[in-house]
C-alpha cells in the first residue's frame, strides 16, 4: 500500500489508496436441506488520484501490479471532475465495535446445525412448505492511507442468518421470509423462524379487498421496501445538488408529519453498516435526517460537500467504485402506538410487509406503485387472511406528510433499515375483480 | 499481469486426482471502464482490472466452491472445496452427461471497447448528453456508460478445456424534468456485445426522451384498475423475461414437487399464436455464448410452442434430476459464484398482426412503452413502464405518468390476443437473480396486446 501512494505522489499532487480484503462463507439450504458450502476469498485496492486538479480513478485485484494500477489512474484524470476537497489529514475516529473475534471461531458444524435448526421450526410448523436458507460468516479488513497523512485501519465480522419459504397449493404461492444480521455469530434462530411463522398464520386464509383507498399499516419491512427508497435518493446530497430531491430547497421546513423522526447512524456497536469512518476516512458520525417532521440536514462525501459548501457528514460510500454519498443506516425512532391498537382502530383495511415493484416506479419524485407479495386484509380490528392480486400506489412524500400513528417497536430490516411499523389514513388500492 | 493460460494448463491434469465426483475451476481475466455524468458535468471515471477464479467440487450430491483473487496456493482451495462438498454431500450426485470440450473462443467483435481511447467514448456521451441539456425545463441527466472484457478459462475433470472471450458494453440515459416540487425522469437503456458503434447514432431518441420528460410533468396519473393494454417491443421483452422466463428456470423448479406438477410439459400456457423462446446460441446479442459456465454448449430452447409449455433452462445438475437435456443455461456473472440457471436472449416469436389491427378495436386502454423495471415472485410479476399513453377509440391519445402493471402469469399469457409482426430486440437489460447482477440478457418481442392487465395509478 505504502508502494502504490509513493508511486502516486510521483505522478499526483495527492493519493489515497484504499484496500478492502474479506474472507466469507456462506453455506447455503435448498430444498429443506443443506445445498452448498462456500468460501469467499477476495481483495481489492482502490487508488484515486489528483492530477492536474482533477480526480483519476483505477481499482484493481493485483496490489502487486501497482505500476498499472497508478497508469489506468492517471489516464482516467484526464477527464475527471476538477477535486474540489481535500483528502483528511491525521484525525481521530470514534470508538465503534464492529468486531467479535468469536465469528471466526465458529465452526461450519455449528453454521450448518444453525440452519437446520431453523429449517425444521419452520417445517414443523408447516410440513409442505419448501425452504432456502442461507447462513453467512465473514471477516472484513479496510485499510485507508492518503498523501495528507490521513489514516484508518479496522476490521469488522458480520454474520447473517436468513430463510424464504415457499408455499405451493394449486397456482397459488404463498412467500414468506426473514433474516437477520449482526457482527456477533447468532446462535439461536428462534427469533426468525418465530416472524416467519407468524407470516404463515397470517396467510391462511384469502381475503379479498375492494378498488378504493383504503387506511393501511407497513409493517417495518413493508416501510422499507416501498417507502425508503425514496428517502434514500431523496436525502443524498449528490441529488440535492443537482436540484432533483424534491426536498432539497426545503432545510429546516416542516415537510414531513410532526411525529416523524429519521436520522442515518453508522455508530451504532455490532451493527453490519457500523463503522468508525467512511471509505474517505471521515469519522463516522450520527446525522439527523429529518427532526420532527423537518427535514434536517442531507448526506455528504467529500467532494459534494465541498460543490455544496459544506462538510462531509462521513457518508462517502464505495460499492465497488470511487466513493459517493449514501446512507449508511437509516433510523426511524419509534413512537407511542402498537401494532395491536392500529389493528383495532381499522374497520377495512391493509397491512403491507412486501409491495412487489414498489422501487421501480418515480423513485426521486417519490411515486410507489406495487403488487401486494405479502399483505393481509383487516376487518373490523382483526387481520382476516391474505390479499393477493392487489396493487397500492401511493406518493411517500404525502403519505408521510400525515402518518396516523407510528409504532412503538422499531425492528431492523436488513443492515440498512431500523423502522416501527407506520399506520397511513389512505392510499389508493387496485383489485382485480 | 499473472498468466492465467499458464495456470489453466497446469491445472489440466491436476482436477482427477481428488477425491470429489465432479471438480471444475473457472480462472478469468477482466478489464472494464465506467463513465458516469450526472448533470452537465463527467462526475466519476474509472478503470478496473481484476483477476480471479473459483474451483467448485461436487461430492455425493452435495457442493463446496471456493473463490479467490489470488491465485498462488491452488491446490489448498482445490482441497477446500473438495473438503466442503464432502461436508455436505449424503446423497448421490447427479450431473447430466455431455461430452468433454477443448476449444478456444475470440470475442465476436472486432474492436475491443477497452482499447478504445476514452476521449473517444467521452465525446460521443458529450454528445447526448448536450441533447439533453437543451431541452427546456430538463433538471438534470444521469449517464451511466460501462464495458468490459474479460477472458475466462473452464476446465472439469471430465478433461474439458475451454478459452472464451467476451466483451460487453452497457449505456443508459435518464433525463429528469422537474417543476416545484414535481420531479420525473425517463430513461433509454441500451448495450451490445462490445461493438461500440451500436451505441452511436442514438441522438434523436436521446432528444424525444428529454422532451417526454418534460411533458410527464403536465401528464395525468391513470385511474388503477383493469385495461386493456398494449405493449409495446421494449416493454413486451421485459414482460416475457419476468413473467414467464423465471419461472422457466429449473433450479425454482426441480426439487420442488408442487411446482413440478405447475410446471409440467404440455400444460397450456397461451393461445396458438404463442411461442416464447430463449437462446444463447444466436449470435451478436447480449445473451449469446458458445459454452455456459459449466462448459455446455448454447442451445435454442423453445419454452412455448403455440400456446403448450415445452421446454424449460438448465444446468447439468437440473438436467440430470427432472431427466431432461442439458440446455446450456448455467451462467455466473464472475468468478466470485457458482453458475446457476439464468436466461439468455428471451422472445416472443412474431405473430401477424400489424399496429393497427391490434389498437383498432380498443374502446379504452393503456398503451406501454419502454423499460424502466420489472421483477417476479413467479407467480405474480410486476414491471414498469417508461412512458404510458391511453387509448381512446382505437387511437393514441394523452400521455400518461409512468404505469406499473401487474398479473399472475397463469392467467396473463392466457389473455395475450394480439401479437404483432414487429419482432425487436432489447439490449439494453441486466437480469438480477440471487445476488448476482447485472447479467447481459437481450429481451424481445412484437408489440402484444393483453386483455384484463391490472394497472396501477390513483
Amino acid at each position: 500500500m505504502e508502494n502504490i501512494l509513493a508511486q502516486a505522489k510521483r505522478v499526483a499532487e495527492e493519493a489515497e489508496v484504499f484496500l478492502v480484503s474479506s474472507e466469507e462463507t456462506p453455506v447455503q439450504f435448498e430444498a429443506n436441506r443443506l445445498k452448498y458450502i462456500q468460501s469467499k476469498q477476495s481483495t481489492s485496492v482502490a487508488l484515486r488520484i489528483v492530477r492536474q486538479g482533477r480526480i483519476g480513478y483505477a481499482v484493481t485485484t493485483e496490489p502487486g501490479d501497482s505500476q498499472s494500477l497508478v497508469d489506468n489512474a492517471v489516464e482516467t484524470a484526464q477527464f475527471g471532475m476538477p477535486a474540489k476537497f481535500e483528502f483528511p489529514p491525521p484525525i481521530s475516529h470514534p470508538q465503534v465495535d464492529v468486531f467479535d473475534p468469536d465469528i471466526e471461531s465458529m465452526s461450519i458444524e455449528e453454521i450448518t446445525k444453525l440452519g437446520e435448526g431453523l429449517i425444521a421450526i419452520v417445517t414443523n410448523h408447516t410440513p409442505d412448505i419448501i425452504c432456502e436458507a442461507g447462513v453467512t460468516k465473514g471477516v472484513i479488513s479496510v485499510r485507508i492511507m492518503n498523501s495528507r497523512g490521513g489514516q484508518a485501519n479496522y476490521k469488522k465480522s458480520v454474520f447473517g442468518l436468513g430463510i424464504h419459504g415457499s408455499l405451493i397449493r394449486g397456482t397459488d404461492m404463498l412467500f414468506v421470509s426473514e433474516s437477520e444480521s449482526s457482527c456477533h455469530p447468532l446462535t439461536e434462530p428462534k427469533a426468525v423462524a418465530e416472524t416467519v411463522l407468524q407470516q404463515l398464520e397470517l396467510a391462511k386464509n384469502p381475503a379479498s379487498v375492494p378498488t378504493k383507498p383504503l387506511p393501511v399499516i407497513f409493517t417495518p419491512r413493508g416501510v422499507a421496501n416501498a417507502l425508503i427508497p425514496s428517502l434514500m435518493a431523496a436525502f443524498n446530497g449528490k441529488v440535492v445538488l443537482e436540484g432533483a430531491s424534491p426536498i432539497g430547497n426545503r432545510l429546516g421546513q416542516q415537510v414531513f408529519d410532526q411525529k416523524l423522526w429519521l436520522w442515518d447512524d453508522p455508530t451504532i456497536a455490532y451493527r453490519p453498516n457500523s463503522r468508525p469512518c467512511d471509505d474517505e476516512g471521515i469519522p463516522s458520525q450520527r446525522t439527523p435526517l429529518i427532526e420532527q417532521g423537518t427535514v434536517a440536514n442531507f448526506l455528504y462525501d467529500l467532494q459534494t460537500a465541498a460543490l455544496a459548501h459544506t462538510q462531509s457528514t462521513g457518508n462517502g460510500s464505495r460499492n465497488g467504485g470511487a466513493p459517493v454519498p449514501s446512507a449508511s443506516a437509516l433510523i426511524i425512532i419509534p413512537g407511542k402506538t402498537t401494532f395491536e391498537e392500529m389493528v383495532q382502530d381499522i374497520k377495512e383495511g391493509l397491512v403491507i410487509e412486501q409491495l412487489m415493484g414498489a422501487e421501480q416506479g418515480n423513485i426521486l419524485g417519490g411515486d410507489f406503485s406495487g403488487n401486494v407479495l405479502l399483505g393481509y386484509k383487516v376487518e373490523s380490528g382483526k387481520i382476516v387472511g391474505r390479499v393477493k392480486d392487489t396493487m397500492v400506489s401511493g406518493n411517500v412524500y404525502q403519505v408521510l406528510k400525515q402518518i396516523t400513528a407510528i409504532g412503538s417497536e422499531a425492528k431492523w430490516v436488513g443492515s440498512l433499515v431500523d423502522t416501527p411499523h407506520l399506520y397511513c389514513p389512505s392510499l389508493s388500492v387496485a383489485a382485480k375483480k | 499481469m499473472t498468466d492465467i493460460e499458464a495456470i489453466g494448463r497446469q491445472l489440466a491434469g491436476a482436477l482427477k486426482q481428488y477425491s470429489a465426483d465432479y471438480i471444475e475451476a473457472r480462472l478469468e481475466e477482466s478489464q472494464r471502464s465506467h463513465i458516469t455524468y450526472r448533470g452537465r458535468e463527467l462526475e466519476s471515471i474509472g478503470q478496473a482490472t481484476a483477476i480471479g477464479g473459483n474451483v467448485r467440487a461436487l461430492a455425493r450430491g452435495g457442493w463446496g466452491f471456493a473463490s479467490f483473487n489470488s491465485l498462488s496456493d491452488l491446490p489448498r482451495r482445490i482441497e477446500l472445496a473438495v473438503k466442503q462438498a464432502r461436508l455436505v454431500g449424503k446423497e448421490k450426485s447427479k450431473l447430466a452427461p455431455v461430452e468433454p470440450v477443448v476449444d478456444i473462443v475470440s470475442a465476436e467483435i472486432d474492436k475491443n471497447p477497452l482499447t478504445m481511447p476514452l476521449a473517444e467514448k467521452k465525446q460521443l456521451l458529450d454528445e447526448y448528453n448536450d441533447i439533453i441539456w437543451r431541452t427546456p425545463k430538463l433538471q438534470t441527466s444521469i449517464i451511466a456508460y460501462g464495458d468490459s472484457h474479460k477472458k475466462v478459462i473452464f476446465l472439469n475433470s471430465l478433461g474439458s478445456y475451454i478459452e472464451q472471450e467476451r466483451a460487453d458494453i452497457s449505456l443508459r440515459l435518464t433525463a429528469v424534468a422537474a417543476e416545484d416540487s414535481d420531479v420525473q425522469q425517463v430513461g433509454l437503456s441500451t448495450g451490445s456485445n462490445g461493438d461500440f458503434s451500436s451505441i452511436r447514432g442514438l441522438h434523436q431518441q436521446v432528444e424525444q426522451m428529454a422532451k417526454h420528460a418534460v411533458e410527464l410533468l403536465s401528464a395525468p396519473q391513470v385511474k388503477g384498475g383493469e385495461y386493456t393494454v398494449i405493449l409495446d417491443p421494449v416493454l413486451a421483452g421485459v414482460f416475457v423475461h419476468e413473467a414467464f422466463g423465471h419461472l422457466s428456470e429449473s433450479d425454482f423448479v426441480y426439487e420442488n414437487d408442487r411446482l413440478r406438477q405447475i410446471m409440467v410439459l404440455g400444460k397450456k400456457f397461451g393461445s396458438k399464436q404463442l411461442n416464447i423462446v430463449d437462446s444463447a446460441a444466436i449470435p451478436g446479442l447480449r445473451g449469446s455464448y458458445k459454452y455456459d459456465d459449466e462448459g455446455v454448449p448454447a442451445t435454442k430452447t423453445y419454452l412455448i410452442r403455440e400456446g403448450e409449455l415445452v421446454g424449460r433452462l438448465h444446468s447439468r445438475e437440473t438436467a440430470a434430476k427432472m431427466k431432461e437435456k442439458p440446455t446450456g443455461n448455467a451462467r455466473a456473472i464472475n468468478y466470485r459464484y457458482p453458475p446457476i440457471v439464468r436466461m439468455t436472449n428471451t422472445y416472443i416469436e412474431p405473430g401477424s398482426a400489424s399496429f393497427e389491427e391490434i389498437i383498432g378495436d380498443i374502446k379504452e386502454g393503456v398503451y406501454a412503452k419502454n423499460w424502466f423495471g420489472g421483477t417476479t415472485s413467479m407467480e405474480m410479476f410486476t414491471f414498469s413502464a417508461g412512458e404510458a399513453y391511453m387509448i381512446r377509440h382505437g387511437k393514441l391519445a394523452e400521455a400518461l405518468r409512468p404505469v406499473v402493471l401487474t398479473g399472475n402469469v397463469f392467467t396473463t399469457l392466457n389473455n395475450i390476443d394480439a401479437i404483432g409482426n414487429d419482432l425487436e430486440m432489447n439490449q439494453g437489460g441486466g437480469c438480477g437473480k440471487g445476488e448476482q447482477m447485472p447479467l447481459p440478457v437481450s429481451n424481445g418481442s412484437p408489440h402484444i396486446r393483453i386483455r384484463q392487465c391490472l394497472v396501477g395509478g390513483r
